[in-house]
């Protein structure tokens, strides 16, 4: 069984169709990408996944169980995390905090623990707070967890929201361009990182834009073009896919298929 | 000794004042914190005010019982109005939470029970300066517990970005129901307290030029950290006094203050974080030279 | 008797529409919440009554003395206060704080100067005439505050339509950014904003002074709570709005002080704004804006 199923999902804006009767089946254990040309409605996707809007058709089901009318912050403890396209950290916040935010759901002491500081309370903010570190020194950010997060370059802010996406021990972890602005070196890492969490049994399921970087690194690619999925399968299959050639050639600006 | 005895005799009014403004300034602080720009604490401290009186004259309940229930009352209030006010965000929140205290100051100023605008007289005084210092820090060390704490995070978050925080597992809803309401409690405490130490009180204290201090009190001290409001409440209750040789134009002083303020300290009097930065820069000239 | 209620309904509602329409103007263009335009109002009706007791000036003179000094205020907030905060990005808040700074200096300073008591324009200049209808009598001084509060409002309308700087300010509200994309003076136009809206703030400040005749420094706070629900009834920015909801409360709040207690109308008033904001934030006559994901 897949772990997030997308089935027949269509999205209007008034009167604008951005996705028609889509399909997506993201298995566990895996890297999943979906590609296509700027404004195909992949963000949408996303967005229909963690709740912040509602589909207009469809259904989508995380681990078999219907995500309709479930409020987005209830899907993030079911275990969906994700980060933004533009990136939306906590600017004011030290990048301890920021990642510790992701485990406020972890953290169920009550207000009477929280008023006394009670032993509980202070074993669970300080597991809390080694899990943060621990995950800020996956990104290599660890040596700056104090410093307040607009300090950071770009690149090191989208590591800081990968990071923070990971406190939440999530099962699927939904990426939305996370390379882009980032070096070729920055890049590297990532991608490294993104194995180790798949190897770890995560499920991730990215949006990207740079083709080689989703060839070398996905188990299974999906292309939107005009809010329709076109094609699916492996990344070899995708690469020669006419369609998908037609897609990205056609449109003549993003004509990175190698 | 006997001069203490002179200077507390003259000035002790003002002292109590500085601890409840302090207070006040700390509720709206938390209301703040999770971004809610709200104007209903003047409200909420009306709200406190009226119910810890009247149960003091008419019910003859114990002060104790009595600031109880000056907690509770707003709280109630709080959380019926929130659930749909804090649907609203930004100016529209401020307004409607304006809109609500002009609705309770002119109930007040219509209803029986509380006197109309003659308010209430004959209130017993209850309030001691202890009263006041125990709740100031009973409330101030409740507040450093939860800004240190999954809770303060999460208004934190919300402050800065709303979505981002509900994409952490955060329930946005309630955590701002929350912080609106334990401002209201606050607020109310605030009121209860006041009532008990002027023995008269009527609406014309809490309405929007009173929404209007506790936000400018809260604003100039800083909200970056709990010293701020406590700072900003101080100073704007000593001020008026300090400038009395100024006649009518002694307002026209706050006025000018409120716009220096928010022109060239953007954060406050009171800014930890600038503090901080000032305190590495130093250390940073100090170590480099030989 | 409803006729000459309305009449009383009209008069007011057509100088609320005119302080109003201010308020949104400044808020749809600069996306501001100007505190500070109770301030300015008060400001206006003592430059009036001073250019008349002290001047001589007649009426209409004294009219546009208003129009002129409110203005120019309005124009001094915004160059010293408002556009360094512009500059700097400062959120929502930050603006609404600083005018509320200015309306606390500029009330005190009136204070100072002209003390705390009322001042009245001199009973021989006000205009005596009066037409009578049946039962209804329709002073001049009413017919002339409507006839003023019109023009200035049809002016503007008309400016806003027909103009070119009208055109520029209405993609402004619509996105600064862009508008500056098109070459447009974003900075001369939030100064021209600033001003117009105050001298309109200004005249209306004139005409309250006249209808009641009698000048306060405190009178910018009540007024400056009607703006605020006039603009949240028609809408935040809506200048068509400013003006339904100018009448719709002149006429909400002389009836109800006239069939119910005169406090529990304005309680009446704020509490339907109330309703209003939670039912409908983009207003009674605003368009619903759809929210942001
Ligand atoms: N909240 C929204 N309201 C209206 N239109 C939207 C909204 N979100 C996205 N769109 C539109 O949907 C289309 C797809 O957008 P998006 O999903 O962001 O594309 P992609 O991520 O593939 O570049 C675009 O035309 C965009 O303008
Ligand atoms: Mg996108």
């Amino acid at each position: 069984m897949s772990l997030l199923s997308i089935r027949g999902i269509g999205k209007h804006f008034g009167g604008l169709q951005v996705l028609e009767d889509v399909n997506i089946e993201v298995p566990g254990g895996a890297i999943f990408a979906l590609i296509g040309p700027n404004g195909a409605g992949k963000t949408t996707v996303f967005n229909l996944v963690t709740g912040l809007i509602k589909p207009s058709s469809g259904s989508i089901a995380f681990e078999g169980r219907d995500l309709a009318g479930v409020p987005p912050h209830q899907i993030t403890r079911l275990g969906i995390a994700r980060t933004f396209q533009n990136i939306r950290i906590f600017p004011d916040m030290t990048l301890l905090e920021n990642v510790m935010v992701g485990r406020h759901h972890l953290l169920n002491y009550g207000g009477l623990a929280l008023l006394f500081a009670t032993p509980a309370f202070r074993e669970a903010e300080r597991r809390s707070r080694e899990r943060a570190l621990e995950l800020l020194s996956w990104v290599k950010l660890d040596h700056k967890a104090d410093a307040t997060a607009d300090n950071l370059s770009y690149g090191e802010q989208r590591k800081l929201e990968f990071a923070r996406a990971l406190a939440t021990e999530p099962k699927l972890l939904l990426l939305d361009e996370p390379v882009a602005g980032m070096n070729p070196s920055e890049k590297a890492v990532l991608m490294e990182e993104i194995r180790n969490i798949r190897d770890r049994g995560y499920g991730v399921f990215l949006i990207e834009h740079d083709m080689r970087f989703v060839m070398n690194l996905c188990d299974r690619v999906a292309v939107l073009n005009f809010g329709r999925i076109i094609a699916e399968g492996p990344p070899d299959e995708i690469r020669t896919h006419p369609d998908v050639i037609e897609a990205y050639l056609g449109r003549g600006d993003e004509a990175e298929v190698s | 000794m006997a001069a203490f005895a002179d200077f507390w005799a003259t000035y002790s009014t003002l002292v109590y004042s500085v601890g409840i403004h302090a207070l006040l300034a700390l509720s709206l602080w938390l209301t703040l914190s999770c971004g809610l720009l709200s104007l209903a604490n003047a409200a909420f401290m009306g709200i406190g005010a009226y119910t810890a009186a009247l149960l003091t004259l008419n019910l003859h309940w114990p002060f104790p019982a009595a600031l109880l229930g000056g907690a509770v009352a707003p709280a109630v209030v709080a959380l019926i109005i929130g659930a749909p006010t804090l649907r609203l965000s930004g100016v529209y929140l401020a307004m409607a939470t304006l809109a609500f205290g002009e609705v309770t100051r002119i109930l007040i100023l219509n209803l029986q029970i509380t006197g109309g605008p003659e308010g209430l007289n004959g209130i017993p005084l209850l309030t001691t300066g202890w009263h006041i210092v125990v709740i100031l820090a009973v409330a101030g060390y409740g507040l450093a517990r939860i800004r240190r704490s999954r809770l303060g995070r999460a208004f934190e978050a919300i402050r800065e970005d709303e979505v981002a925080a509900r994409l952490m597992g955060i329930n946005v809803e309630s955590h701002k129901l929350a912080a609106f309401t334990l401002g209201a409690v606050l607020a109310g405490v605030a009121g209860a307290l006041n009532a008990h130490f002027t023995f008269f009180i009527s609406p014309r204290e809490y309405g929007f030029e009173n929404a209007v201090d506790i936000l400018t009190m809260t604003i100039l001290g800083g909200t970056t950290s709990l010293i701020g409001p406590v700072l900003g409440a101080t100073i704007l209750t000593l001020l008026p006094e300090l400038m009395r040789f100024l006649h009518a134009y002694r307002l026209a002083v706050n006025g000018l203050i409120l716009v220096v303020v928010v022109l060239f300290l953007p954060t406050g009097l009171w800014d930890a974080r600038r503090f901080r930065q000032l305190l590495k820069n130093r250390r940073a000239r100090k170590g480099g030279q030989p | 008797m409803l006729e000459q209620q309305l009449i009383n309904a009209l008069t007011l509602g057509s100088v609320y529409a005119l302080f109003a329409l201010g308020f949104t103007l400044v808020f749809g263009v600069l996306e501001v919440i100007n505190l500070s335009h109770g301030a300015v109002f008060m400001v206006g009706a003592y430059a009036a009554i001073t250019a008349v007791t002290r001047f001589h000036a007649p009426l209409g003179v004294a009219i546009l003395a208003a129009l002129v000094v409110s203005g120019l205020l309005g124009l001094t907030i915004d160059a010293l206060i408002l556009r360094r905060l512009r500059a700097r990005k400062a959120p929502h808040l930050i603006p609404m704080i600083a005018t509320l700074g200015v309306t606390t200096m500029v009330t005190s300073a009136a204070q100072g100067l002209f003390g705390v008591e009322v001042q009245r324009f001199p009973e021989a200049m006000l205009p005596t005439g009066e037409f009578v209808f049946g039962e209804v009598h329709l002073r001049t001084l009413e017919l002339g505050i409507v006839a003023v509060a019109f023009l200035l409002m049809a002016l503007l309308f008309g400016v806003m339509r027909y103009t070119r700087q009208g055109r520029a300010l209405r993609a402004i509200a619509e996105s600064p950014k862009a508008a500056a994309l098109l070459g447009i003076n974003v900075e001369g136009l939030f100064m021209l904003t600033s001003f117009t809206a105050a001298a309109l703030g200004g005249v209306a400040g004139v005409l309250i002074g006249l209808n009641f005749n009698a000048v306060t420094p405190m009178m910018g706070a009540p007024i400056l709570h009607k703006g605020i629900a006039v603009v949240i009834l028609g809408g935040m920015g809506d200048i068509r709005g400013a003006l339904f909801g100018g009448l719709f409360l002149g006429c909400a709040e002389v009836l109800s002080k006239a069939y119910l207690s005169s406090q529990m109308g304005d309680a009446v008033a704020f509490g339907l704004l109330f309703l209003i904001l939670l039912v409908r934030p983009a207003g009674l006559f605003g368009r619903v804006l759809e929210r942001k994901a």
